[in-house]
């Protein structure tokens, strides 16, 4: 081949292509920008996280680390051209088998994982690890895409959907699950309008700083293929947003000085080809650096100037909560343990950097990215754009993990700026190092605690008091410094209690809402602690629990009289995989020096939906007069399963069978509002109003046909058949006048869940349904490095009513794998960790086989029963594995994660100190 | 922009010669990730389709690694035993995805203090093959890697391939990487090992250490301290914590401290030599 700048040509799935584009271009970008195959996906451009796995003449690559030119005369296959009709068998199995939650990593997945299979139709488990450790997975813990693999060319037969009135229990196979395994699912950057501009974003580089811009014009006019440039002077509305609006105080586009490393300043828009020649250092603007301040106890001394002038000692707010007399508590106990634990920012790392694009629909502003919460990014970008909520329109893509970052507006404004100021459209997609730079963080949590117990293990009392470093922006810290206090005493009776958390600001990233809300940090402290008490009373740790544990009609330290509380059943359930751990490890360590086994046991429990705040959903049903029955389902799925879900819940309700329903998908301008996908609300909140509504369009099916409330109900075409006791009606729906929402008939029901606000004291009901759950993970340290190994995790989580078991085995799974990365290696430093091979999260190889037990003790306010789970199922992990490190090596971990150094130093404290 | 990628070696050189700060490409698995542009920015010269530069072949006195050889080729050759150090390396670096396309000298010209590739060539005492249009040269891989991201490749060089003598790719060898998770990890620690022995007698051995100093070093007096010894499970007992660290010279980063380092390495030192003593290895 001869010098060249464009013109390869390639085979794409069987077809003959020539790219036209430069011949130095990545391979992901030719096939997404120029040939629209958006199946194959980028998650870093770096060959990190393998979302953009492709095979080239059958091998699995990295599209995004091939140049086009090193594919001329090759044969590409994509995701597109997996199957050439239908699903394969693969891609069946990962459905049956629920190996996509997201969806983002599930091409590279089903690439990396077809390469393999063709050369060895039935692999082993340890086949499977290593020919697809190369791509990354942030929801799932693997666990079901290695069983969907090794289970691809079994005989197994898909189950049939099920019958009317039993789909509440069935492992349905999510209904938004073949887009999928197809790649034809649209994540926030698989779409843009025909001649969107580009928008590059200007970030800060320091910590904290003032700014001036030079001469923005004469760069615009200068600088080849830029169209405009925009800064905080050319937002027309408040240039505050915050997901608490009292307390909004994050500009879309810094002023004048910036506060974290990686705050957005101004965009410059135009070509996508002729920003990404751009250099970013010529851009017109002098950074003055100011001292920063990133530790949140230094930023509360009054020598440190505030972040926020009005914030003294950086003080964002303090939650509490006091029952009973904490100190004599304390000091009245038969034994004390007491001890300080420190947690890194820890990443949400979901595959899929922020993305989407803006369009004017006639005088509607309408923005389609990835979120978690539709309504919000409604409210945020109106009011800093200055526009009427009426005025903009989201549509939320798929989006490829979200984990509490994505509650957060990030791109919307953005977008909405710059299409209302040009009147174009445009698009946004960030790379890698600015998703992580510039969206939020898990709260780095300084705690200290103590809890005393008599001399039977009774709990007398505990102190927890917590620096929470929020960052530079308030988003969700008030929720974490209220959350934290409510729940830092775990699932146990507590009679005497003093919990404080307080949210502090830094120069760090805005720390924000993480699967948890501060709970799994707070968990780690207490469930150490109580590892220490048992010893120090001499009890068995699960039996010290059992003790302790809340049971209905017990008082919760909020003063809230607690009913179906499962935690007492999900510890039962553990007892016989307790003993047989214990077994498995003192025989392990018989035969063992320097490798030694531990087990390590933690609980969690959670309150689903707001903190004493209002958090309602609505959710529409109807039936067209042409016989369609549709599902208004605003709760956004993020992976999570709530598309699946809520029409399971509905569907009972209702009494029709979930095949007869079609999703309206979460759009702003289809969908009632169903809240933010947040505080694991969504199977209560949303599955209280679809049962509402399910069984509201039911009884108005039944007035009309004059039948009793056992009628079975059947949907024909445009007919509704209704039968009981040999009589039958029948409702032609043709026939009907539509209401005033479209339909022939219709029902729209909304759902708050009853709280009560919580006093100076943090007294009240601040959830109407809590979830329980506990989790056993067996260990094995190295002695002499330090590294831990993670053999087998059981956990046994209370879901009141389980409505899909597939779903949430998986949800099971995915936060296991978060709670293991915290506890182990996820450690964010702004400014040096930016990227998915300095920050880690777990990898197929770091995963144990995890055995769920699904515990059904009904609430009283959950639909059919159910609580929520989303965030339950990563709280106990880490401090379960902490407390089995502990148990196979005596080192008692200070700080997370728990590095091969931070573990040795502590194996070699305890050894000095033993 | 230019973007460069002849099918003979000739051209290749020629252009070198010609153009100025030209950007040498082969696997590309680190040169695009280390920009955020979607385009390398040229001029660019791709070696990936000289086939004459990829390959493994034995030659009469060296076994000669063709540049642009991956990782997954060294997986699938048949090499002897003296080469199980390479192999294992092959199979921690990066992912299949990047052991797919990244090259043996892409890896060295790299020269991060971490390649995977280095300590592995250091115990089979590796030369490299520098090319340009004048001139043919080699030097020993400990020369040629200067620094962090330093080489002594110069303007209008290529590396063109990787040699190892006959007499150094003799003995057994294993190679271990320990980093915080299983896969796609950069190494806190590396250790390759080779040791040559007749009738349980060590006749020679060669040892390396990565990512505890600017390039990976031999432990020279740990391998002298060896021959001689018998090769069994107490072997390993020999070498101690301070004949390891006065050799490394490690750092605190994100992934380690520097204390920790000069544990960890005396410890795989250790974990090395009773592997080939008495451990089974697991290459295929």
């Amino acid at each position: 081949m001869t010098e060249q700048a464009t013109g390869i040509s390639f085979r794409v799935n069987g077809k003959n292509l020539t790219t036209s584009t430069h011949v130095g271009t990545r391979l992901s970008e030719v096939l997404r920008e120029e040939f629209g195959l958006t199946g194959t996906k980028i998650g870093c451009d770096a060959g990190d996280c393998g979302a953009c796995t492709v095979l080239m003449e059958g091998l699995p690559i990295c599209a995004c680390l091939t140049p086009a030119a090193r594919v001329e005369g090759s044969e590409i296959t994509t995701i597109e051209g997996l199957s050439q009709d239908g699903l394969t068998p693969l891609q069946e199995s990962f459905l049956r088998y629920g190996a996509a939650q997201c969806g983002i990593c599930t091409p590279g997945m089903l690439m990396a994982a077809s390469a393999l299979l063709k050369k060895n139709p039935h692999p082993e488990i340890e086949e499977v690890e290593d020919a697809i450790s190369g791509v990354l997975c942030r929801c799932t813990g693997y666990s079901k895409i290695i069983a969907a693999v090794c289970g691809t060319n079994n005989a197994d037969v898909k189950p049939d959907l099920p019958h009317a009135g039993e789909a509440v229990g069935a492992p349905v196979e999510r209904l938004d699950g073949v887009q999928k395994v197809d790649g034809s699912e649209i994540f926030g950057a698989d779409f843009w309008p025909v001649d969107a501009l580009s928008v590059l974003v200007v970030r800060s580089p320091h910590h904290c700083a003032e700014f001036k811009f030079g001469n923005l014009s004469k760069f615009a006019a200068t600088t080849q293929g830029v169209k405009a440039i925009f800064t905080a002077a050319d937002i027309p509305g408040e240039n505050r947003f915050g997901v608490i609006p009292p307390l909004a105080d994050q500009p879309a586009l810094a002023e004048s000085q910036t506060r974290f490393m990686g705050e957005a300043v101004a965009l410059i828009v135009g070509d996508k080809c002729a920003l990404s020649e751009i250099d970013i250092d010529k851009f017109p603007v002098q950074w003055t650096p100011n001292p920063e301040n990133l530790d949140p106890l230094v930023a509360q001394q009054e020598s440190t100037s505030p972040v926020h002038k009005d914030r003294v000692g950086n003080l964002l707010i303090t939650g509490n909560v006091k029952t009973g007399n904490y100190q004599e508590g304390l000091s009245n106990a038969a034994h004390l343990a007491q001890c300080e634990i420190e947690t890194s920012f820890v990443e949400h790392a979901y595959i899929e950097p922020e993305a989407g694009c803006a369009w004017m629909d006639g005088d509607i502003l309408t923005i389609q990215a990835c979120t978690q919460a539709p309504y919000m990014d409604r409210e945020d970008t109106a009011k800093i754009l200055g526009l009427e909520h009426e005025k903009v329109r989201i549509i939320p893509s798929a989006t490829g993990g979200g984990f509490g970052s994505k509650l957060d507006v990030s791109i919307q404004p953005l977008l909405g700026l710059v299409t209302l100021k040009t009147g174009k459209p445009c698009r946004i997609v960030y790379s890698r190092s600015e998703s992580m730079a510039s969206t939020t963080k898990r709260h780095p949590a300084i705690m200290r605690a103590s809890i005393g117990t008599d001399g039977g293990g009774k709990i007398t009392g505990m102190h927890f008091d917590g620096d929470f470093n929020t960052g530079a922006f308030a988003s969700w810290g008030p929720t974490v410094a209220t959350r934290v206090p409510v729940h830092a005493s775990g699932p146990y009776k507590t009679p005497n209690y003093l919990a404080q958390a307080r949210a502090v600001h830094t120069n760090g990233p805005p720390s924000g809402a993480f699967r948890g809300f501060g709970v799994p940090q707070a968990t780690v402290i207490q469930e150490t602690l109580y590892d220490e008490l048992a010893s120090l009373c001499e009890l068995d740790r699960l039996e010290f629990r059992r003790i302790n544990a809340l049971c209905d009609g017990d008082v919760s330290v909020c003063g809230q009289t607690m009913q179906g509380v499962g935690i007492q059943e999900c510890l039962d359930a553990l007892v016989p995989h307790w003993k047989l751990a214990q077994d498995r490890a003192k025989e392990f360590n018989e035969k063992s020096g320097t490798v030694r086994r531990g087990v390590g046991v933690a609980s969690c429990w959670y309150g689903c939906g707001n903190t004493a705040l209002p958090n309602p959903s609505t959710i529409r049903l109807g039936i067209t007069t042409d016989g369609h029955l549709r599902l208004h389902q605003g709760a956004t799925d993020i992976g999570q399963g709530s598309n699946t879900i809520i029409t399971q819940i509905c569907a009972d309700a209702l009494g029709l069978p979930i095949d007869k329903f079609e999703l309206i998908s979460p759009d702003t301008a289809l969908t009632p509002d169903c809240g933010k996908t947040s505080a694991s609300r969504q199977t209560v909140v949303t599955g209280n109003a679809a049962q509402l509504a399910g069984r509201g369009l039911r009884h108005r099916i039944l007035r009309t046909s004059n039948m009793g409330q056992t009628a079975e109900i059947k949907l024909e075409e445009n007919m509704l058949i209704i039968s009981e006791n040999g009589i039958t009606q029948t409702i032609h729906l043709d026939e009907l006048e539509t209401d005033k929402l479209g339909y022939a008939l219709s029902c729209e029901e909304t759902y708050d869940p009853p709280t009560e606000p919580l006093d100076e004291n943090g007294q009240g009901k601040p959830y109407a349904v809590y979830g329980y759950g506990a989790q056993i993970a067996e260990v094995e340290v190295d002695m002499k490095l330090g590294t831990v190994k993670v053999c087998n995790i059981v956990a046994a989580h209370d879901l009141g009513k389980v409505i899909n078991p597939l779903l949430a085995e998986g949800q099971i799974e995915g936060g296991i794998a978060q709670g293991l990365g915290m506890a182990l290696m996820e450690e964010y430093v702004p400014g040096r960790t930016e990227n998915l091979h300095d920050y880690l999260i777990p990898t197929i190889g770091d995963m144990p086989p995890v055995q769920s037990i699904l515990v059904e003790k009904p609430d009283p306010e959950g639909p059919m029963g159910a609580k929520g789970l989303g965030e339950h199922v990563l709280i106990p992990t880490a401090p379960a594995i902490l407390n089995a490190i502990r148990d196979a090596s005596g080192a008692k971990i200070t700080k997370l994660p728990a590095l091969p150094h931070r573990v040795l130093a502590a194996i070699k404290q305890a050894e000095a100190q033993s | 922009m230019q973007y460069f990628r002849p099918d003979s070696l000739t051209p290749a050189l020629d252009w070198l010669a010609e153009k100025r700060n030209v950007t040498i490409a082969a696997g590309c698995t680190d040169l695009l990730p280390a920009t955020t542009a979607q385009s390398l920015s040229g001029p660019v010269l791709d070696l990936t389709a000289i086939t004459t530069l990829s390959g493994i072949s034995n030659e009469e006195k060296f076994w000669r690694f063709g540049a642009t050889t991956t990782w997954t080729d060294v997986i699938n050759s048949d090499l002897p035993p003296a080469f199980d150090t390479l192999k294992l390396a092959a199979r921690e670096v990066g992912s299949v995805q990047i052991q797919n396309a990244g090259t043996l000298a892409g890896n060295l010209c790299n020269a991060s203090p971490a390649a995977d590739g280095v300590p592995c060539w250091l115990t089979l005492d590796a030369q490299v093959e520098l090319q340009s249009s004048s001139e043919i040269r080699r030097l020993p891989l400990s020369q040629f890697i200067s620094g962090p991201r330093q080489t002594k490749l110069q303007t209008g060089e290529i590396l063109s391939a990787i040699l190892v003598p006959k007499s150094s790719s003799i003995g057994r060898s294993t190679f271990q990487k320990l980093g915080a998770r299983k896969y796609l990890i950069i190494s806190i620690v590396m250790v390759a090992a080779r040791i040559r022995e007749d009738n349980g007698v060590i006749t020679e051995a060669a040892i390396s250490v990565g990512s505890c100093n600017a390039v990976a070093q031999r432990l020279t007096e740990v391998e002298n301290g060896l021959i001689g010894e018998q090769l069994d499970g107490e072997t390993a007992n020999l070498i101690s914590h301070e004949m390891v660290n006065d050799v490394i010279d490690p750092i605190d980063d994100l992934r380690s401290d520097a204390g920790y380092r000069q544990d960890a390495a005396s410890e795989l030192v250790r974990r090395s030599i009773n592997t080939l003593a008495v451990g089974k290895l697991n290459v295929t």
